[in-house]
């Protein structure tokens, strides 16, 4: 069990518990949906990015894991405020994170909370779950049409 | 939580679980610091020893084409595939080997009885008619023929229990369905159909009756006779056997009938470039060289199967689902889905404020193997209004202490998640 609390960390449990900015976005102007297939996830981000490219707010609304709830919502605190080449950066180094990939991880950037979420490169079956809210942020940027598939 | 009710948790007479466990080297192992407990049957069942080294001496002895070669090993390899199909024919009680196709599993088989019989026989007006409990296997095919044909795809409702609603089923039968895709046992609920039944009512307004029995054939005996049907399909894996390897019975007359399926070496009696011309049932529906060792793989399957004896097998899954259903009765925040009165070793369920894929990971870390997710079953999922389900399958292997270690570990999921 004791190596689960790894996983399961306190502050992922509380995120999950209570996600934050959580709901959708009326006046957004990015949005984008992402959809696990093989656990039946779905989430979809939504944006506003204000004419400086600065993502001003950014809300988070689905069905997930515990995983994939909390990365959301940690996500969605770590980007608010930040410049959309920002969350490209953070987005660069939480995949790495997540997938253990030390090569491609940028030193200069402080993760904060999103560290937490280190303990899925140990699971492979759930580094999915905790990528999926990133790569929908990434087409919500984007303007990707197309939902976001993580298989 | 989940104190254990006073069900029996002896093995049914005559089936001797230790030896049994003996002949599956798989299940003697440890997951994560704990002896394995795999209740991931209705995904794939294990494969005893029997098999293993059925395949084993046939690729160590009698390897070749078959119906190719005058040698000697082309024979014997010849006349060890044909042999299992005598043993498929005995097995679901069919009447003939000519009605007995070998396919890859079950979705090819589906995917040929949707291709041939319904691009020749079922046309713009027509009605394609499956349950709302359907694999994903047993919808996609047929809305490929739909789309290709402009027929129209009805569905058959279940209820809240995972019961197929038959009054509903009477009302959309009519004169133009011509096709009725059903299956015998839902792996997502566990339902058991009463496709008798439903078989006679689809014949009685002239339809044609597809009955998938990927979950039906490891826990039941089939007698596709009995049953009428007219096509029955299931997979060499979830009985045991290997991989890459199914069964499509087709009453002969309508096999003869149909238009072959994919062309090629095997499925011809003389080429010419004036025309062709097929060769004779089953081959006409087996282009190409075929998965051989499969096939003699799928033999010792059935073999074992049969050794042990299905009713036996039957009634210890019946006594381990008695027994969990009754556990989860118990265990606060616990919800089963699907609870037909007539069900299979299946206990779909979800836990109070935990999500399927950490119940999944939590499990796996006691060392248990279940199924998490939609189960390819996404209508039955909408239905219950949930994205996923945790799903225990029980096999002949399968114990009740097992059982227990199943609850320890739901216990420990609810613990951590503060449930
Ligand atoms: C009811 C049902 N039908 C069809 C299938 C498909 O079987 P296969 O993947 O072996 O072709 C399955 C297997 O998951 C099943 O449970």
């Amino acid at each position: 069990m004791s190596d689960l609390r790894e996983l399961y960390q306190e502050v992922i449990m509380d995120h999950n518990r209570s996600p934050r900015n959580y709901g959708s976005l009326e006046d957004a102007n990015r949005t984008a949906e992402g959809f696990n297939p093989l656990c039946g996830d779905q989430l979809q981000v939504y944006l506003y990015v204000n004419n400086d490219a600065i993502i001003e707010e950014v809300r988070f609304e689905g069905k997930g894991c515990a995983i994939s709830t909390a990365s959301a919502s940690i996500m969605t605190e770590t980007l608010r405020g930040r410049s959309a080449e920002d969350a490209e950066r953070y987005f660069q180094a939480f995949c790495a994170l997540a997938t253990g990939d030390g090569e491609t991880f940028d030193q200069n950037l402080d993760l904060g909370k999103l560290e937490v979420l280190n303990g899925v490169r140990e699971y492979p079956a759930r580094v999915k779950c905790a990528t999926l809210a990133w790569h929908t942020l990434r087409a919500a940027l984007r303007g990707d049409k197309t939902p976001v598939k993580t298989e | 939580m989940g104190v254990p009710t006073s069900v029996s948790s002896s093995a049914a007479p005559g089936l001797d679980l230790d030896a049994i466990r003996n002949d599956f080297p798989v299940l003697h192992q440890q997951v994560h610091g704990h002896p394995l407990v795999y209740l991931d049957n209705g995904a794939s069942a294990q494969k005893p020893e029997a098999v293993i080294q059925m395949i084993a001496d046939y690729y160590c002895k009698d390897h070749a084409n078959v119906h190719r070669g005058v040698h000697t090993l082309s024979q014997r390899a010849t006349d060890r595939y044909e042999g299992v199909r005598g043993k498929v024919r005995d097995f679901i009680h069919a009447e003939s080997t000519n009605e007995i196709v070998y396919v890859r599993g079950t979705t090819e088989a589906i995917n040929l009885v949707a291709s041939s019989y319904g691009q020749a026989f079922v046309g713009p007006e027509d009605e394609v008619l499956v349950t709302e409990m359907e694999h994903h296997s047993n919808i996609v095919p047929w809305q490929l023929l739909c789309e290709r044909t402009n027929a129209t795809l009805k569905v058959v409702p279940f209820d809240d229990r995972g019961e197929l609603i038959l009054d509903r089923y009477r009302d959309i039968l009519n004169e133009r369905t011509r096709i009725v895709a059903i299956t015998q046992v839902s792996n997502a609920l566990g339902t058991i159909n009463p496709v008798r039944d439903m078989i006679a009512m689809a014949h009685d307004a002239g339809a044609v009756v597809l009955v998938d029995g990927a979950q039906a054939v490891p826990h039941m005996s089939v007698d596709v006779t009995a049953l009428d049907c007219d096509f029955y399909a299931f997979s060499g894996h979830k009985l045991y056997g290997p991989t890459g390897i199914g069964v499509l019975y087709g009453r002969e007359s309508l096999l003869d009938a149909m238009p072959p399926w994919q062309g090629g070496g095997e499925m011809i009696m003389q080429v010419r470039f004036d025309g062709t011309e097929y060769n004779e049932l089953p081959y006409k529906f087996e282009a190409g060289t075929p998965d051989i060792a499969g096939v003699v793989g799928l033999g010792a399957a059935i073999d074992y199967v049969a050794g042990l004896g299905l009713d036996l097998i039957d009634e210890h899954e019946q006594q381990l689902l008695a027994y969990a259903t009754a556990r989860a009765a118990e265990q606060s925040g616990m919800r089963v889905i699907g609870t037909a009165s007539d069900k299979a070793a299946i206990l779909s369920f979800e836990l109070d404020g935990i999500h399927p894929h950490d119940v999944g990971t939590v499990l796996d870390h006691e060392g248990i193997a279940v199924r998490t997710g939609h189960h390819c079953a996404m209508p039955v999922m909408e239905h219950f209004g949930v994205p996923a389900t945790v799903r225990a399958s029980f096999g002949l292997y399968n114990t009740h202490a097992e059982i227990d270690r199943l609850f320890g570990a739901i216990d420990k999921a609810q613990e951590l998640f503060g449930q």
